[in-house]
């Protein structure tokens, strides 16, 4: 503050008494936090409060008859008995996936950050734009870009790399497609973010001192990109494994993921124990394997 | 050629993920001026320009379209509202328990909205809630506000506080420093915010299935067409959604090149009015 701040306030603006003001400022920050923290926790905290006990009901409820609480800890065992398989491609899927996303989505990344030019605001656009579109309306154009009668089939076809009657639809290689398509772009921003503050120079440095492109990108570009890639990552991979949409529209029940089940349990089969059991199941395996490469990557300031 | 080689190959596979990228908008686009051969085909017929000449052929589809902008717009509004007051108090106040705040809004983002969406069905269920359009709206509301947060968050930690000591230096009260000065500097941020909320909230369906009871919006609509046939017009939704958006960019980034050539062109002017600017 400048030497005017202690000029006396101007006539006719009443000034409040020191303490009365001090004592609005300090309430000021909670008051300005309430109403946010308050939805939050009544309908975010206290619904997982809410998930959590019903994972606990007695099984043998139902929605009409109303369900006993029994702290039935047996719900977790017979859910992960029954529907490991489908845990288990949820997870297969959504790492394939993001080891595919990666690969595409790094070079697409640094290219916009590094090289683009003036290109780079109409490339980031185009990394954005369809996003503008519903998600199940560009999932389902893939059941025609993939659909048997459709060019590409066609063209596998022709080139052998497909059998006579294979296919690409309803196949694992449908979902897993579709997963990458649809966060991908949740991996590239965070990625862009992090390569456009890369300095040029740095790399030109590495290359004087010898180092060949391929050190210089393992020693430079990625350990500064770093920050962007945990927190892409993290954005890819959260979503992709609670997916079941591409599941659902791009493959068969062969393909199911844990996604599927879960929503058939409370919408279709009405087994509210045993869908949540499921929807703790996946946030508790999700989060450990978040916790556990946050440690191993030594950042835990993410976001 | 090596080295040309080199310099290039970044830039190749980027266009080519780019196209991968665009190919089901294309896609889209084409689809709407397709007449398909039956209810459940998904392959290219017939030209036809009737999807676009009655898009609301199928008033269902309409309907849901209006009740998703709806429940996007009273979302936004609250969530915007919601998650800028916390963002102000996160950025100019310190308070107690200010890990605990972040953790509660971290915590939305980094769940699966699967499992949002299942435990506040639980919730109520347990509660005897009825569901339909407002329990979505408060769905919507609630995994917007940490984006909110989040956006308007970034804006001003990265304002000038030295504008606001600077106004209030020249007697400006509290109330017209936050009025003229601060409001306007963070205003881009609480509008990208709002933006992104609206965004977000048209295009639930996750956390919306779950508690929608027997409202529909657009993308259950959509959901619930794929099991029985798609209608072309919803390709018709889809492009026309995406040209807007383009639109509203490309107008932006227009507006933005003409402010700053502006500011190129006439210093004095810009010196002349600071806060016309941006």
């Amino acid at each position: 503050m400048s030497a005017l701040a202690h000029v006396p306030t101007p006539a006719g603006q009443p000034a409040a008494p020191p303490g009365v003001r001090r004592g609005r400022r300090r309430l000021l920050p909670y008051l300005l936090l309430l109403p946010g923290a308050a939805w939050l926790l009544v309908f975010f905290v206290l619904p997982l409060l809410q998930l959590a006990a019903a994972s606990l009901y007695d099984p043998s409820g139902s929605l009409s008859t109303g369900y006993a609480m029994t702290g039935e800890v047996g719900n977790y065992w017979v859910a992960l008995q029954a529907y490991w398989p489908q845990f288990a491609r949820s997870f297969a899927y959504s790492a394939i996936a993001l080891v595919l996303a990666l690969l595409m989505g790094y070079p697409l990344a640094y290219a916009i950050a590094q090289k683009a030019g003036r290109w780079k605001n109409l490339l980031l656009v185009a990394v954005v734009a369809p996003m503008f579109t519903s998600f199940l309306v560009r999932t389902l154009a893939w059941k025609t870009i993939l659909s048997d009668n459709g060019a590409l089939v066609g063209l596998l076809r022709d080139v052998h790399l497909l059998g006579a009657d294979g296919r690409l639809l309803a196949t694992p290689f449908a979902v897993v497609l579709g997963l990458t398509y649809n966060f991908l772009p949740f991996l590239v921003l965070p990625l862009y973010a992090s390569l456009e503050r890369l300095d040029p120079r740095l790399l030109e440095a590495a290359s004087d001192l010898y180092a060949s492109p391929l050190r210089a990108f393992r020693r430079v570009t990625l350990p500064l990109s770093m920050p962007g890639l945990i927190a892409g990552t993290l954005l890819f991979f959260i979503p992709a494994t609670g997916d079941y949409i591409n599941a659902e529209l791009l493959g068969t029940p062969n393909e199911y993921m844990i996604g599927n089940v879960i929503d058939s349990a409370f919408l279709v089969r009405l087994d509210y124990p045993q869908g949540a059991a499921l929807s703790f199941l996946l946030m508790a395996a999700i989060l450990a394997i978040v916790f556990v490469y946050l440690r191993r990557s030594g950042t835990e300031e993410v976001l | 050629m090596r080295r040309w080689l080199a310099d290039r190959w970044v830039m190749g596979v980027a266009l080519l993920v780019l196209g991968y990228l665009s190919l089901p908008i294309i896609v889209v686009a084409g689809l709407s001026f397709n007449r398909p051969s039956s209810r459940l085909s998904y392959d290219f017929n017939e030209f036809t320009l009737d999807n676009w000449t009655h898009p609301c052929a199928t008033s269902d589809m309409c309907d849901a379209l209006v009740r998703s902008m709806e429940i996007g717009l009273i979302a936004t509004v609250v969530s915007t509202i919601l998650g800028t007051l916390m963002a102000f108090a996160l950025v100019r106040h310190g308070f107690r328990g200010r890990s605990g705040i972040n953790g509660l809004i971290f915590l939305p983002m980094a769940t699966p909205e699967l499992v949002m969406g299942t435990s506040l069905l639980a919730l109520f269920v347990a509660a005897g809630v009825p569901q339909g359009f407002w329990t979505i709206v408060i769905a919507h509301v609630m995994f917007c506000v940490s984006f909110v947060v989040v956006t308007v968050k970034a804006r001003l930690a990265g304002m000038d506080r030295r504008l606001e000591e600077a106004a209030m230096d020249l007697y400006a009260s509290e109330w017209q420093t936050f009025r003229r000065i601060t409001l306007p500097l963070v205003l881009p941020g609480i509008v990208a915010a709002a933006l992104l909320a609206f965004s977000l909230s048209f295009d639930d369906f996750i956390i919306t299935n779950f508690n929608a009871g027997t409202t529909v919006t657009f993308p259950m609509y959509v959901w619930g067409a794929a099991q029985r046939g798609i209608p072309p017009q919803v390709n018709v939704i889809g492009t026309a959604m995406f040209a807007i958006a383009l639109l509203l960019v490309g107008a932006s980034s227009l507006r933005g090149r003409r402010a700053r050539r502006a500011a190129l062109a006439a210093p004095v002017a810009a010196v002349g009015a600071p806060t016309s600017a941006s």
